[in-house]
């Protein structure tokens, strides 16, 4: 079984590059949304084994996204990163208040975001 | 008359066969006793045998402890020895291994920057992905793009983040800090951007020259590091080096494009107008 990750983020540089960190996670298909709506949409499409997400995007930011699918049943126990330019520690809290799982401030490193979703998977 | 007894020859015979069987008994006896302390003295000297091995077995067992002592000694030293150099191997791999990691970071923003660069001809995407890169890879919150107005010879600003694009006033070249780096074709940096006390748009903490070759196109010019970015690493001097390079070739092309294009336009509908 592959490992579905779902990245909800505007610009594609960052897309790009998450998918590239992603790559090292052997098996994983990333499946690339550019803003909150879209990835709430493909989330109904199918099943997500993590969600990394934007905070700042347009029409649906990442905040409201990780607070949707928090209410949602079905995807409740997805585990979700924060990738942000907020580094102050009350947007930290209020992300990880909201439902995140973890929280990774711009500018990213490729290998801290493979670390941290092999955290949240549970693969050593 | 003589009546002195003639002695018997056979009474004879028989006290000398009786002193025989008391010769031959007494032989017997003898050779009994004989073998009784012969055996005496085997036992003895198996006694004897056990008794020495007994006094000397504790010397002996001691002596073999010691042996065995020393060598664990000398396998727990040689062991001790290995653990040290296996541990500092250990170190070094862990240290090869997170310069390595850190290696592998820096290639992939360096091939990340580059590939989206020149994955488009469109001009306002190039300074999208240049200002993507600029915020998500570098890590600055304050910046602009100037680009060099070749009718009146200024640095213009043409796009900002985190600051109006009103607030950039046009610039000369060989002119303050900006006008310098792009007379010059030398970057600029401050020693420490997080204590550089920020006076006005002209004093940037950054100014990065926009070159292909020794042709100025323009800089880019940063004023402020987002609130976690508390100095430069490695990687973002390498990827100033590729913007100044990459960024500039990326923005000439999609202006030639954007004027070929432009250019092809018109031509298409002069041809339309004459053809009609």
């Amino acid at each position: 079984m592959p490992i579905n990750v779902l990245v909800v983020e505007d610009s594609p540089t960052m897309r790009q590059l998450i998918i590239f960190a992603l790559k090292r996670l052997r098996g994983s298909r990333v499946v690339e949304a550019s803003d909150g709506v879209d990835g709430y949409k493909k989330l109904s499409q199918e099943k997500f084994d993590i969600i990394i997400t934007d905070i700042n995007m347009p029409v649906m930011d990442g905040l409201k996204l990780v607070s949707l699918i928090r209410k949602d049943q079905t995807h409740k126990e997805v585990p979700i990163v924060i990738i942000t330019t907020e580094g102050a520690m009350e947007d930290k809290q209020r992300a990880l208040a909201l439902g995140a799982n973890a929280y990774i401030t711009k500018p990213i490193q490729a290998s801290k975001v493979l670390t941290t979703a092999k955290e949240l998977l549970g693969i050593t | 008359m003589n009546d002195k007894k003639e002695p018997d020859p056979t009474d004879k015979t028989e006290d000398i066969l009786k002193l025989f069987k008391k010769g031959a008994d007494f032989t017997q006896d003898l050779m009994r006793q004989n073998e009784k302390l012969r055996y005496r003295v085997v036992q003895l000297r198996e006694e004897y045998k056990a008794m020495t091995r007994q006094s000397a077995s504790p010397d002996g067992q001691a002596a073999e402890l010691r042996k065995k002592i020393d060598s664990l000694q000398q396998e727990i030293a040689d062991f001790g020895k290995r653990f040290k150099e296996v541990e500092k191997e250990n170190r070094e791999f862990a240290n090869r291994y997170v310069e390595i990691e850190e290696e592998n970071n820096n290639l992939a923003n360096l091939y990340i920057s580059s590939f989206q660069l020149h994955s488009t001809l469109d001009f306002k995407e190039v300074l999208q992905v240049i200002i993507e890169i600029i915020i998500n890879l570098i890590g600055a919150e304050q910046f602009g793009i100037l680009l060099l107005d070749e009718k009146t010879n200024m640095l213009q600003a043409m796009a900002t983040e985190g600051i109006e694009q009103e607030l950039i006033p046009p610039v000369n070249i060989g002119e303050g800090v900006i006008g310098k780096v792009a007379a010059s074709g030398e970057s600029y940096y401050v020693d420490d951007p997080v204590e550089h006390l920020q006076t006005s748009p002209l004093n940037p903490i950054v100014c990065i020259p926009l070159k292909i070759k020794d042709r100025i196109l323009g800089v880019i010019v940063i004023y402020k590091l987002l609130e976690q970015k508390k100095a430069f690493a490695n990687v973002d001097y390498e990827l100033f080096t590729l913007l100044a390079g990459h960024a500039a070739t990326a923005i000439f092309s999609s202006k030639l494009y954007s004027e070929s294009e432009r250019k092809l336009s018109t031509m298409q509908g002069f041809i339309n107008l004459l053809t009609k």
